[in-house]
């Protein structure tokens, strides 16, 4: 037989013993870091569920790089044995990691639709804790898919080395995490199911081609390279960049032909002020999203 | 007759034991509309208690407001013994919670939607997987664990989400018109689920429903219109309230079997086409009445009052079955005469 439940027959005396779990702050401490941890392991889930996703994921970076690769590289040209393939690779690894990110975190928009962000937000935890845990999720996601990316690299003439690797892994992780942020901003934001698509495209696309993942920044109008150098994405698409080709066999020429760093106002950023650009919009939307969350419901 | 006024109905239960739920001058508007316009009631520990009025009376707002998902306007709400307006956070932990609208994962299974729940409400790691087992069992899904909730049906996937609000062992569930758009026998294996929680669980169950036949299973019954209660009680009180039971006859000689009916000790009317004894309880008098009466007997129409009779009574209207409106009476009498 199975114990009696302790709240069935005993009459508690309101804020008795009862509230006592909710008082101790470690066991608070450790339920959210539990909470962070299975909204982390619920996006995962999610994604290994619907392959689609991982295909059409991969899908619309490999037709950049091979489709605007062989095009644009009979309009470029070759410049000391480097072509537009190898300039386009890092940007379209960096554009899977964040279209992979934005979607995670758009899934929001779902979750309301079919109530599961109900559920989550009429919990007792902290709203901190949620948000930590999508944002950890969707990096988690969008990382695994620009390392799937990686694989591509030998086709278009791109050596990695095991350093190179790891240095991809971290800067896709930080990208992902300004991204997700972002994403679960605008997604708070967005009240219907057929926004989304508006937001995608209207938000997402115009963001990824002035980033300068998909053509350099350089040579763009005055005004053109306002709205780049305002996009956070430029920051984090700079510095991807850089550490590629950093491991890459070029020659000076190439170098000049393909400039990675970002310059504003005739300056130089060195990639540390580049990163730290990334976090602290990382930072921003962190906040801006956990607002958003918090004024609904 | 007694007046079932709500405001003067405190719990009656167990004296000893403080409320569950305990609610003073409950108000909520938006904008213009008074949604939610001064209630007043209590519900006991242990005890099955129901909201019953047509769409749009204020049951699914005083449930927020009850599960601190909605502001007061003005008034007072203790549930589980904490203040829904100052310990949010406390109320939410004893709760349990079944929205009217679906609030699962269907690309998660039944187990994987249970133990994210698990965690959002700090059930201690230890017990997890005990108390899934002990909650699947509870609606008799345990066989269906393991799949995707997107194969469920919808009988199964709300259900589930009764087990889902039980799992974190609350003092109080609330159920927000848990049988809606189901079938009949879904509606009844939700009923059995909800009495086997009951009694196995120990939980107090606060529900919403439009169905009149429902609100039967309760113990006590609120019914309310336009944001007001206007009668509250069992369902068996309520319905006395508006009337006795009836057995209505027709028989060879409708002069011999009133004299005969009436020397038996019964309160016997003449009615059209035959006669109407009023009885404590109609399923007992049919047979010594149909013996009493002394002649032979040709139809028996037995009647007790229902709670669409109280409904009636009470506002004037009735609720109608499928949409849960409430309808004038005139414009039912205009329609024909069916059942
Ligand atoms: N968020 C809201 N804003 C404005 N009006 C609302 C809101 N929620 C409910 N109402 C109104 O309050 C009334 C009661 O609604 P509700 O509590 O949902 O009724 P029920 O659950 O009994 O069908 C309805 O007239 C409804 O339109
Ligand atoms: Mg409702």
């Amino acid at each position: 037989m199975t114990t009696l439940s302790t709240t069935g027959s005993t009459a508690p005396t309101p804020a008795g013993p009862a509230a006592t779990p909710a008082v101790d702050p470690g066991t608070v401490i450790s339920d959210e870091i539990r909470v962070v941890g299975m909204v982390w392991e619920r996006e995962l889930i999610r994604y290994v569920r619907t392959r689609t996703r991982i295909v059409s994921g991969l899908i619309q970076p490999v037709l950049f790089l091979f489709v605007l690769g062989y095009g644009m590289s009979g309009l470029v040209g070759t410049t000391g044995g480097f072509n537009f393939r190898q300039f386009v690779y890092p940007g379209v690894v960096a554009m899977s990691v964040v279209m992979t990110a934005m979607f995670s975190a758009l899934s929001i928009v779902w979750d309301r639709e079919f109530g599961f962000l109900r559920e989550m937000l009429v919990a007792p935890v902290s709203r901190v804790s949620l948000v930590l845990g999508k944002t950890a999720g969707g990096a988690t996601v969008a990382a695994v898919q620009g390392t799937i990316m990686l694989v591509l690299a030998p086709l278009v003439g791109i050596h990695l080395t095991p350093v190179l690797v790891v240095q991809m892994i971290c800067l896709e992780l930080l990208m992902a995490v300004a991204m997700t942020t972002f994403g679960v901003f605008v997604a708070s934001r967005i009240q219907k199911m057929e926004s989304f698509q508006v937001v995608m495209q209207m938000l997402l696309m115009p963001m990824l081609f002035l980033s300068g993942a998909l053509f350099p920044l350089n040579g763009l109008p005055g005004w053109l390279t306002v709205i780049t150098r305002l996009n956070p994405l430029t920051y984090a698409i700079a510095p991807f960049r850089q550490v590629v080709f950093a491991a890459q066999d070029m020659s000076p020429a190439a170098r000049a032909r393909f400039p990675t760093n970002v310059t504003l106002f005739g300056y130089t950023l060195p990639i540390g002020m580049e990163l730290a650009i990334v976090v602290v919009f990382a930072l921003v939307f962190f906040v801006l999203a956990f607002r958003g969350l918090s004024k609904t419901e | 007759m007694t007046d079932v006024e709500a405001g003067k109905l405190q719990v009656g239960a167990s004296a000893n034991s403080s409320p569950a739920v305990d609610v003073k001058g409950l108000t909520k508007r938006y904008g213009d509309l008074t949604a939610v316009d001064g209630i007043d009631f209590s519900v006991g520990q242990g005890e099955v208690f129901a909201f019953l009025g047509p769409n749009g009376a204020g049951k699914s707002t005083t449930i927020k407001m009850l599960c601190t998902l909605a502001h007061p306007t003005s008034g007072r709400a203790m549930v589980a013994g904490f203040d829904v307006g100052s310990d949010a956070k406390s109320v939410r932990r004893h709760i349990g919670l079944v929205f009217q609208e679906q609030t699962l994962d269907d690309q998660l299974t039944a187990e994987e939607n249970l133990r994210f729940h698990a965690v959002l409400y700090g059930v201690p790691h230890g017990q997890v997987e005990s108390r899934i087992a002990r909650v699947m069992e509870l609606v008799a899904l345990s066989d269906r664990r393991k799949d995707l909730v997107s194969t469920y049906s919808g009988g199964m996937a709300r259900r589930l989400e009764i087990a889902r609000g039980m799992l974190h062992t609350p003092k109080i569930l609330f159920l927000d018109e848990p049988t809606v758009g189901l079938d009949p026998q879904t509606r009844a294996l939700i009923w059995e689920d909800i009495q086997r929680l009951r009694i196995e669980e120990g939980v107090t169950i606060f529900l919403t429903t439009h169905y009149m036949d429902e609100a039967e299973y309760a113990e006590r019954i609120a019914i309310i219109d336009y944001g007001r209660i206007i009668a509250l009680d069992t369902p068996d009180v309520l319905k006395a309230s508006v009337g006795t039971d009836t057995v209505a006859i027709e028989t060879s000689d409708d002069e011999a079997a009133l004299v005969a009916l009436q020397r038996a000790g019964y309160t016997v009317e003449r009615t059209e086409g035959g006669l109407t004894a009023f009885v404590a309880d109609e399923e007992a008098a049919v047979g010594p009445i149909v013996a009493a009466a002394g002649v032979p007997v040709r139809t028996v129409r037995a009647h007790r009052p229902t709670l669409d009779d109280v409904f009636l009574h009470y506002t004037g209207r009735e609720i109608r079955e499928q949409h849960g409106e409430a309808i004038p009476m005139m414009a039912r009498a205009r329609g024909a005469r069916r059942s």
